[in-house]
């Protein structure tokens, strides 16, 4: 399916958001969304969270043979799938850029830096290796994929444990997890990439940048910068895209920055994993049906809006305050006869030029019972005048020939405003207009 | 490779070279009469060639003319195109049509199979590849004025004769000068280096020796004029505190660079201009 594109009145708004510090999910400039990360039954399975974003990581391993060039370390193979539940514009075969991009960096982050100890996963020099294959699943798209599946590929690697190998002489042993626990792999460090989405607006340097994108932000943005750092304040990883001029010091200043989210991050993780484990560990219930929160619609409970609503009131006051008050709007009703009111002067007739000598209807009806006096009394008005000017009396040769005379009652004067009332009346409605012209041309 | 030392007491590396010392460069513009704009370049041992055509008509799905692609895919593409008689329809590249507003750079990197140590069959599609094909296009793209050539496309195509460390800061440089040999306008020189840190100092142009022994590794493009960074790219772990210093010296470097293709683009008018006899 094709991305449907954004529309130029939302970029602006957006953009304009952005320029005021502002944005739409009330965050502020170097916020990150809420990440959550939940395990499943097996090790090595994750989930990770990241506002909307979400990321399954797996990962697995298997015993082969190693590259000739390095015969005494193991293997990682990292793979990244943008699931086609992700986003309706992801398509099997369409997306090459993107996924080659993503993968390209998610490789340079976790193997060229170095966080797990290949050579402890050799077990047979030359001969038999580990291979550790992580695998991860983009499952739904809202932005910043990136961060999301560094994390999911950094927690699902330190919650994996691969079975345990003896080497005996020229004998190799696997163990079952039955025989003897698995064993975790050995990590050195723990990456995590942080993105800097950037805004040029006007200058040619950009000016604004957002941590944390969402998806509205990226199709906005001008360029992203990754940065991939340890809570050692070792960089891993930078990459720069989208074809936007940065400055050094820009460069700097985002680096400090990813510093302290990347703190607070591995937090986050070590936090959770241990959680993990006690939970494990006292036998209570661990997996993804059990993370998935029960939801349950109870009088009580609201979710909470992302956005601060409590002095929305005030705010709302001053706005109305300040405002200019609304022009005069006519809205007394007139009350011509018992039953009969008038609000308003109706819209202005198209046919105003023909109709101002025409003052009735007969417009019969039901509906418009109420009124039919004064239409009696229009039809008496009109023949009288006519009358006075000895004009011959020409019967027009329309279709329409039914045409409903009503006899006068009233006082010829009374007739008059109680005619002008329905004329009024009648205005919006385009049936009488069209009798109106035939009786006239009869006339 | 343990054991080597890759920044000796004196100060020498392993190439004799001083920390912020580049390799010698040569280039060479103008190199085939076919394309609109081709160059040539060695950085040290590194030899990097560029080809651009262009601007021409956006041919909107990736179309190409087949004689442009080399090796055997190449070879199956010209028979194709002898038999449509024209253009055939190329799987990979650039997939997105011809902008309304303006030109549309496609940028595809080839490695040749004897370019390293050992002979390596690189498919053509393959992901070191793609990637470094987004990486040119996304530099060139932001150097490059596309305003002036809308509905149009570019196509700059680099090919790695010897890879012997600094591989995108060769074709970087290769490109830059081919863009200018086609004439096509640009805000300012793109120009590369790729940058090290050992032993407490930055080292400016790595060598394939010093990019293997695993240390970081930084590649900067860089517009020498304005100090604007079009692509920055860092790999293995660096502590933040030293990432100035390494910025700084890819920064330095770079603008060594420029000064050397400034002197070969002028070189090269004014041979030009002499042959043509003004």
């Amino acid at each position: 399916m094709k991305e449907t594109p954004l529309s130029n009145c939302e970029r602006r708004f957006l953009l304009r958001a952005i320029e005021e510090k502002k944005r739409l999910d009330g965050r502020q400039t170097y916020d990150y969304r809420n990440i959550r990360i939940s395990f499943g039954t097996d090790y090595g399975c994750c989930i990770v969270e990241l506002g909307k974003t979400r990321v399954l990581g797996q990962v697995s391993c298997e015993l082969v043979s190693p590259k000739l060039n390095r015969a005494t370390e193991g293997i990682l193979f990292f793979n990244l799938e943008l699931s086609q539940m992700a986003a309706p514009a992801f398509e099997p075969g369409r997306q090459s850029d993107l996924l080659v991009k993503l993968n390209r960096l998610m490789e340079r982050c976790l193997r060229n830096s170095k966080c797990i100890d290949t050579e402890s996963l050799c077990v047979v020099a030359g001969e038999k290796v580990w291979q550790i294959r992580v695998d991860l699943h983009l499952l739904n798209h809202d932005g910043n994929i990136i961060d999301a599946a560094s994390i999911a590929a950094i927690v699902a690697l330190c919650h994996f444990r691969r079975p345990d190998v003896s080497v005996q002489g020229d004998e190799v042993t696997l163990y079952t997890p039955e025989e003897r626990d698995p064993v975790p792999l050995s990590i050195h460090h723990m990456p995590i990439c942080v993105s800097f989405a950037f805004f040029q607006q006007g200058d040619p340097n950009p000016t604004y940048l957002l941590v944390d994108p969402n998806e509205r932000e990226e199709r906005v943005m001008d360029g992203l910068l990754v940065i991939a750092m340890n809570k050692h304040r070792e960089i891993c990883t930078i990459q720069s895209s989208g074809g936007i001029m940065l400055l050094k010091d820009q460069v700097l200043r985002c680096s400090k920055i990813a510093g302290v989210k990347v703190a607070e991050i591995t937090e986050l993780i070590l936090k959770a994993l241990e959680n993990d484990q006690k939970v494990r560990k006292e036998g209570g219930k661990f997996g993804f049906a059990e993370s998935i929160a029960n939801q349950r619609i109870t009088a009580f409970k609201m979710e909470k809006a992302p956005i601060d609503t409590s002095d929305v009131e005030e705010k709302a006051e001053e706005i109305i305050a300040e405002a200019e008050p609304p022009s005069e709007v006519v809205s007394t009703p007139v009350l011509w006869t018992p039953g009969t009111a008038q609000i308003g002067e109706g819209v202005e007739n198209s046919w105003g030029d023909l109709e101002d000598s025409e003052k009735e209807d007969d417009e019969g009806g039901g509906d418009q019972a109420i009124i039919l006096d004064g239409i009696k009394m229009d039809t008496g008005v009109e023949v009288s005048d006519i009358g006075s000017q000895d004009a011959p009396i020409i019967l027009s040769d329309s279709e329409e020939e039914e045409m409903i005379i009503l006899e006068p009652d009233k006082n010829p004067k009374k007739i008059r405003t109680q005619t002008t009332s329905a004329k009024q009346e009648k205005a919006p409605s385009k049936k009488p207009v069209k009798r109106r012209k035939k009786k006239r041309a009869a006339n | 490779m343990a054991g080597l030392e890759l920044l000796s007491d004196q100060g020498y590396r392993v190439d004799g070279r001083r920390a912020g010392e580049l390799r010698k460069i040569q280039a060479r513009m103008g190199v085939f009469a076919q394309a609109d704009g081709s160059a040539y370049i060695e950085q040290g041992n590194t030899k990097a060639l560029a080809v651009v055509y262009g601007p021409h008509e956006g041919m909107g799905q990736g179309w190409t003319q087949g004689s442009q692609l080399k090796g055997a895919r190449g070879r199956h593409m010209q028979d194709r195109e002898r038999k449509t008689g024209g253009f055939v329809l190329e799987i990979r590249g650039s997939r997105a049509r011809a902008l309304p507003d303006r030109a549309l750079v496609n940028c595809q990197y080839s490695s040749a199979t004897f370019s390293t140590g050992e002979r390596k069959r690189r498919p053509h599609g393959d992901r070191k590849s793609c990637e470094m094909g987004l990486q040119l296009r996304q530099t060139f793209e932001a150097a490059i004025l596309t305003q002036l050539h809308p509905r149009s496309q570019i196509d700059i195509y680099v090919q790695v004769l010897q890879a012997d460390g600094g591989t995108y800061a060769a074709c970087v440089n290769a490109a830059t000068l081919a863009v200018l040999d086609a004439g096509i306008p640009m805000r300012d020189f793109v120009c590369a280096c790729s940058a090290g840190f050992v032993d407490g100092t930055a080292l400016a142009d790595l060598s394939h020796v010093e990019e293997a022994a695993g240390g970081p590794q930084l590649a900067l493009a860089l517009l020498p004029a304005s100090g604007q960074i079009a692509l920055l790219e860092m790999d293995a772990r660096l502590h933040e505190d030293h990432l100035e210093r390494v910025l700084e010296a890819a920064a330095q470097a770079a603008r060594d660079v420029h000064t050397l293709l400034d002197r070969v683009v002028r070189q090269h008018v004014r041979e030009a201009s002499i042959l043509l006899g003004d």
